[in-house]
């Protein structure tokens, strides 16, 4: 098809909206709700573009035969300023208009708006959850953290409700997020381009329990972590910080760097063994996973026939906050009281899990990889000017088969690397289990483990979620992470966490369990002597009251 | 598509109910799959549904733009004089509930309303009152 565009003929391919041929020529088009890999809805109405001189939204316009497209003009420089500034007028109560904090006061220093002349009509509470909160006084009404609940999570816990200017996202009935079936994952953080939606911080305890001489105040950083810090601090997206990440936690005067990757490797062997367990007495199947704290929400409010299936292991942070209070306070001879643990995670849900009545007790504070971010700043630390540090022992040696805990499939693929081996009591040729990996929102496969095939499947993403649950029971282990690509792309990773980003993280992911000599949990030396030392084998009576849990059930609205 | 009887089912539930319940929205919601948030959303989205328990009588006070000239804000206020409620608003006795709504086809008229579906046009305070003692007695 032929257009002009900017003056100029040029040849398009039926079938792209006025804004992708835009962006593929590198002219640059303001953009505020477009939501990557879904429909467009035009909200914003900031991408204006003149098609045969009538004002379109360029993401939702397709060009027609011989159409002439101009992308810069004072008619479109006009509207696109008066819309921005309605859309500001619903924002600036609480904005500081930094340019750095979000998307819509980017536009606006780029296009040059600097008067708004209205006053917002509405004044609203915020939604405070115990891990995600929203400030209506902040929304604009774009819809994408709707769509990302919706169409990505498969959710539907928000929604828009009333009409014209009182028209707000809510949960059904104007409840708030904490009573309706939200599962927390922050997916509709990652969506909001104005930072309306974002977690409860808990910087203001956990800095007070570092300045409580009293406290023995210990951190542990979940593996996503690593590979996603970096970013908040101008690293290139990708880049593995473990080392400087511990330097600086230390720092800042945590007592002891735990590694949350400990945790993994031990989730492994109890999950391992129980699923071993199952293979040798027929069942249930599949056993489904549960490091996932937003999934296992997902499945209390709406799956309640799953609970036979679900893995009793709590999640791997939760598990070293246990170890720390016990094994490690043993050893040293602390007080259980004395201890706070403080878990990183990229994760919002991980909160809400840390409030739950018969986990309370193991991990005390959570902060986000955007957090400990923040913290680090606050306390003045050049993180890229430090030098690379060890986590602490006991609980701080690891393997590859727990860092890939942080991409989707990386639970899968660890498991089976010692299951297999445990299993057989053979050496795994090739640990590398391909069909677990890549960002494909579901995956399968199988494994031969002594003549019995062993099918499994992985899913990322709510709606991925509840697409293979239809067919699960096909399966004999099913991985299952509530986030886009497993918690690279979770809810309290840096901004942005988009498709580029996850794929730039995932692929850290991976090198990093490569660099691993040791890549199968089962061979972690740490955990072998803490199963002499302390918890005798895994699955034993001991472990189980301390490593393993059980779930609720909750109303499915 | 099941979407598009959500329309239809609300107006049943509205006109059995008098309003559309937190239960009646859950039960629709089972019964269609439709998510509680996006029912929610509709019925609170069309001014002819209402999400809490309406007054024996509804007035509907006209907002279009001929009767917005011809006083309807005065009307209003006169209401709220004798009822003591603002759009949006019920009766303690749940004898009354007070809506704006849109054009009605009597703009020759106006202000005008509409009292339990009825148009009532060419308001002042005096019809107003008379109109309320009525459906009181
Ligand atoms: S946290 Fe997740 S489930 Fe809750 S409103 Fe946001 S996207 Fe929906
Ligand atoms: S996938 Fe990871 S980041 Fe996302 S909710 Fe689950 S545990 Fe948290
Ligand atoms: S990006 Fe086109 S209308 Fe928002
Ligand atoms: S504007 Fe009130 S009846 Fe038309």
């Amino acid at each position: 098809m032929q257009i002009t565009l900017d003056k100029r003929q040029i040849k398009v391919e039926e079938g792209k909206t006025i804004l992708d041929i835009c962006k593929e020529r590198g002219i640059e088009i303001p953009t505020l709700c477009i939501f990557e890999g879904l429909k467009p809805e035009a909200r914003c109405r900031l991408c204006l573009v003149e098609l045969n001189g009538k004002l379109v939204t360029s993401c939702s316009t397709y060009p027609h035969e011989g159409c002439e497209v101009v992308t810069d003009s004072p008619l479109i420089k006009k509207h696109r300023m008066i819309n921005a500034e309605l859309l500001m007028a619903d924002h600036i109560a609480t904005c500081n208009m930094d340019p750095n904090s979000h998307d819509l006061c980017k536009i606006i220093e780029k296009i040059g708006l600097t008067r708004i002349r209205f006053d917002p009509i509405h004044k609203y509470k915020q939604d405070l959850s115990e891990s995600v909160i929203r400030d209506d006084n902040k929304c604009i009404n774009c819809g994408k953290c709707i769509r990302a609940c919706g169409e990505i999570m498969d959710v539907h816990a928000i929604d828009f409700i009333n009409r014209g200017h009182n028209e707000k996202v809510s949960p059904y009935s104007e409840h708030k997020l904490h009573d309706v079936a939200c599962i927390k994952c922050g997916q509709c953080v990652h969506a909001c381009p104005v930072g309306a939606i974002y977690e409860r911080e808990h910087l203001y305890e956990v800095v007070q329990a570092l300045k409580d001489k009293k406290k023995h105040v210990i951190v542990q950083t979940a593996p996503s972590v690593r590979v996603a810090l970096g970013e908040e601090f101008g690293m290139p997206q990708g880049s593995i910080v473990t080392g400087k990440m511990v330097a600086a936690l230390r720092k800042m005067g945590f007592d002891k760097v735990f590694d949350t990757n400990f945790g993994a490797d031990l989730t492994i062997m109890e999950e391992g063994t129980e699923f071993l367990k199952r293979v040798k007495n027929g069942g249930p199947f599949p056993m489904i996973t549960t490091c996932c704290p937003a999934w296992i929400k997902f499945m209390e409010h709406f799956e309640h026939k799953l609970f036979p299936n679900m893995s009793t292991c709590k999640s791997p942070h939760e598990m070293l906050g246990n170890l720390a209070k016990s094994y490690y306070a043993d050893k040293v001879g602390l007080n259980k009281k004395d201890i706070v643990v403080v878990s990183i995670m990229p994760c919002t849900a991980k909160k809400f899990e840390s409030t739950r009545p018969e986990l309370k007790s193991d991990v005390d504070y959570v902060l986000t990889t955007r957090e400990l971010a923040k913290l680090i700043r606050t306390y003045k630390i050049d993180m890229t000017k430090l030098k690379d540090e060890k986590f602490d022992d006991p609980l701080g040696e690891s393997t590859g088969a727990a860092l890939i805990f942080g991409a989707t499939g990386g639970v899968m693929e660890a498991a089976l690397r010692t299951a297999y081996e445990l299993g057989t009591g053979k050496t795994l040729k090739d640990v590398d289990f391909m069909a677990a990996r890549g960002t494909d929102g579901i995956k399968t496969g199988s494994v031969d483990l002594d003549g019995k095939t062993i099918k499994f499947a992985v899913a990322s993403g709510g709606a991925n979620i509840r697409k293979l649950l239809k067919e699960k029971d096909k399966y004999h282990f099913i991985e299952m992470m509530a986030c886009p690509s497993g918690c690279i792309g979770g809810g309290g990773q840096p901004w942005p966490t988009n498709k580029a980003v996850i794929k730039k993280r995932m692929e850290a992911i991976y090198a990093g369990d490569k660099g691993f000599k040791l890549r199968k949990s089962h061979e972690n030396p740490s955990i072998k002597k803490l199963y002499k030392e302390f918890l005798g084998e895994p699955g034993s009576e001991r472990a189980h009251k301390l490593l393993h849990t059980h779930y609720h059930k909750r109303d499915r609205f | 598509m099941v979407q598009d009887l959500l329309l239809p089912i609300l107006k049943h539930e509205q006109k059995k109910s008098g309003y559309i319940s937190e239960a009646a929205i859950k039960r629709i919601s089972i019964q269609t799959g439709i998510p509680v948030s996006r029912i929610f959303g509709v019925a609170t989205f069309y001014s002819m549904f209402h999400t809490k328990p309406q007054g024996k009588n509804m007035i509907e006070v006209c907002h279009g733009p001929s009767c917005h000239l011809n006083g309807s804000f005065n009307v209003l206020k006169s209401l709220y004089k004798s009822l003591k409620i603002k759009p949006g608003e019920t009766t303690k006795d749940k004898k009354f509930s007070l809506h704006t709504c849109s054009c009605i086809g009597c703009c020759d008229k106006g202000p005008a309303m509409l009292l339990n579906g009825k148009q009532y046009t060419l308001l002042d305070e005096t019809k107003l009152k008379a109109i309320i003692k009525k459906c009181r007695s």
